[in-house]
């Protein structure tokens, strides 16, 4: 059920079309999604749409419930109320393990890596789903394991070259400059083979020409991979610039929703980000 | 020659340490047997060579649990006990049928290691599922029980097989087994195992050392070391790239418990008599005491810290009314010297050059 394919090396192909999502399924539907916390709605009836390939973005004032939102699309915490369709499936009852091999993968806002591995061992944990020999063949040492440990290692290394990082597969992850960390937890996250990213903050603390790179890879991200990218971010430049669709939440609700353009213009966004205007 | 010289520079850094263990331990066995054998060693030396290996063999196989997997286990001595005694009964009852000492020994050391593997899951399974110290409780409550348990252990062996009796209510007797003329005693109750054939001997441990190495570097080192140590860094970013938790959790605890298990079988049998008391919380803190004060996670450490520290309580016994303050004095020595930024410092004054060399390194 939750099987995944076999070990691919990664293929770079060219750029699918803007268009190109219309006529397929979507990837997540979330419907009337909520949780509550005692008597706090932490957020309520949520429902989103997101398609094959999109890059959407989730954005709000602090404590709008968008983390709220990532932990329950990957099962940290149990909905209350409402189902999540991934790829037309309903996810109830999959644990966060089972969510992952199902195919969402994140990050995390405050970074959680494997402090203590390389930064190569980092990305080949998280292809543990996708490779078969067992204990005793690690073991033994037999074919198998030479065979799959080399696959992983040169899937590994085809990662890190996104980000320019080979040089450092052997370094220790926790030794990483903070920017670098936040890149090797996206690559760890795509080396699940995931088809929804969800990336909270990847943007946080980078200054802006680092921002504008981590633009740029997010989209060619995409592009490679043909996956679909939810983000949460403060950076509005960002926002605006690379996602698609936009969601604005407040106080656990979506207020608006729709493309960048009609985001910005939108009087209740302007509401919740900077409050009303006085009456003259 | 120089393409060997590059090809070894070009291994991991945790390869070269590996093999450098295992270099070590196949020379000091080489060692150790050429001095026995030009009958240099005494016999308290000679007695202490057994137990050496198997609490090297303690000491690694606990490393898995409390440094790789990052889990406390305050019983250890219990999976030892475990698998001393299923092993001790299982080399009596073979006397006749396996006449070959070796042979007989192996065969103990591997249903051992199995029965240690079975309680070990039935340890593991329920306490694993959960996130926090719990391991620890349930580990120093296993150690006093199976001693108790032991303590009740009615064990013989006749023509007809093994008969075991559980003496819960302390009235019975190893004449209630009703073994016929040719039968004897393996197990008695509080007495512990009496009359054990000793067939454990040095080659033995040099083995039992080797095969822990080779399957605790090579587990760590495998996808399955990855993934162990991945949950132990972050639980919740390891299940968020799909690890199943208890999957690995276990799996390294039921194999440390499962080494522990040979080992305690080679320690059984080595003894012509041997109470459950021995295998006491004690035992499990000084194996803990190995695998802290060689560092968590450090495998050689390990089997220096347990070779030393088997070693060290006898080297002092001359000393005997001092012989405990001393050796609280060294290990609290060991450990400021290997942890302390203050003493490192001052150690790297006296070696300034291998200091320099480190720094290099890092």
């Amino acid at each position: 059920m939750t099987q995944k394919t076999k070990l691919v090396p990664v293929t770079r192909e060219p750029a699918l079309l803007p268009e190109r999502d219309a006529d397929k399924s979507p990837v997540l539907e979330c419907i009337d999604l909520g949780i509550t916390f005692g008597g706090l709605k932490a957020v309520d009836s949520f429902n989103i749409t997101i398609g094959r390939t999109e890059i959407a973005g989730l954005i709000g004032p602090n404590g709008a419930g968008k983390t709220t939102i990532f932990n329950l699309l990957t099962k940290v915490y149990q909905p209350t109320h409402g189902t999540i369709l991934l790829n037309g499936r309903d996810i109830h009852g999959l644990n966060t393990a089972q969510i992952n091999r199902a195919g969402i993968a994140r990050t995390f806002q405050n970074i959680r890596l494997f402090q203590n591995l390389s930064v190569e061992e980092n990305i080949t944990t998280a292809m543990d789903t996708q490779m078969h020999y067992n204990m005793a063949e690690g073991i033994l040492r037999l074919p198998r394991f030479w065979r799959e440990e080399r696959v992983v290692h040169e899937r590994a290394m085809e990662l890190l070259s996104i980000f320019h990082m080979e040089e450092f597969a052997d370094a220790k992850a926790g030794s990483l400059p903070y920017g670098a960390q936040r890149r090797l937890e996206i690559l760890r996250a795509l080396a699940t083979n995931p088809c929804l990213l969800l990336l909270d903050e990847p943007a946080a603390g980078m200054n802006p020409s680092e921002t504008a790179e981590l633009m740029e890879n997010i989209r060619s991200i995409r592009d490679t991979f043909k996956i679909a990218v939810l983000l949460i971010e403060h950076d509005m430049n960002l926002v605006m610039n690379i996602c698609e669709g936009i969601a604005v939440l407040n106080f656990g609700r979506i207020i608006a929703k729709g493309s960048p353009d009609d985001i910005q213009n939108n009087p209740e966004v302007i509401e919740a980000y900077l409050g009303k205007k006085k009456e003259a | 020659m120089a393409k060997l010289t590059t090809k070894f520079k070009s291994l991991k850094k945790t390869t070269k340490v590996d093999f450098a263990t295992y270099l070590g331990v196949i020379a000091v066995f080489i060692v150790v047997t050429v001095l026995q054998n030009g009958g240099m060693l005494n016999r308290k030396t000679l007695g202490l060579l057994v137990p050496i290996c198997c609490y090297m063999s303690m000491a690694v196989s606990l490393n898995l649990t409390v440094g790789i997997l990052g889990e406390l286990s305050l019983g250890h001595a219990g999976f030892m006990s475990v698998g001393a005694f299923s092993g001790v009964i299982v080399s009596q009852s073979l006397l006749t049928a396996v006449p070959n000492a070796p042979v007989r020994l192996a065969i103990a050391m591997v249903v051992g290691a199995i029965f240690a593997a079975i309680v070990g899951l039935l340890v593991g399974t329920p306490v694993l599922r959960l996130q926090g110290d719990y391991l620890a409780i349930v580990t120093l409550a296993f150690g006093e029980i199976i001693a108790d348990l032991i303590n009740c252990l009615l064990v013989g062996y006749d023509a007809s097989g093994l008969h075991i009796l559980f003496n819960v209510s302390g009235t019975k007797t190893i004449d209630d087994l009703g073994l016929d003329a040719t039968g004897y005693a393996i197990i008695k109750g509080a007495q512990g195992a009496t009359g054990t054939k000793t067939i454990a001997g040095l080659t033995a441990g040099f083995i039992l050392v080797m095969v822990t190495l080779i399957i605790v570097l090579n587990l760590t080192r495998s996808r399955a070391g990855r993934a162990i140590m991945a949950i132990r860094d972050n639980p919740i970013a390891a299940q968020s790239v799909g690890l199943n938790l208890t999957k690995y959790k276990l799996m390294a605890f039921v194999t440390s418990a499962a080494l522990a298990g040979a080992a305690g079988a080679l320690y059984g049998l080595n003894y012509s008599s041997l109470q459950s008391v021995k295998f006491n919380f004690n035992t499990s803190i000084l194996v803990l005491v190995f695998v802290v004060l060689g560092g968590l996670g450090n495998i050689w450490g390990s089997l220096l810290s347990a070779a030393a520290l088997t070693i060290l309580p006898e080297a002092l016994r001359q000393f005997a009314d001092y012989r405990m303050l001393v050796y609280a004095i060294v290990l609290i020595f060991v450990m400021l010297a290997t942890n302390n930024p203050q003493f490192k410092a001052f150690f790297a004054k006296l070696l300034p050059r291998r200091h320099s060399a480190e720094e290099k390194e890092v």
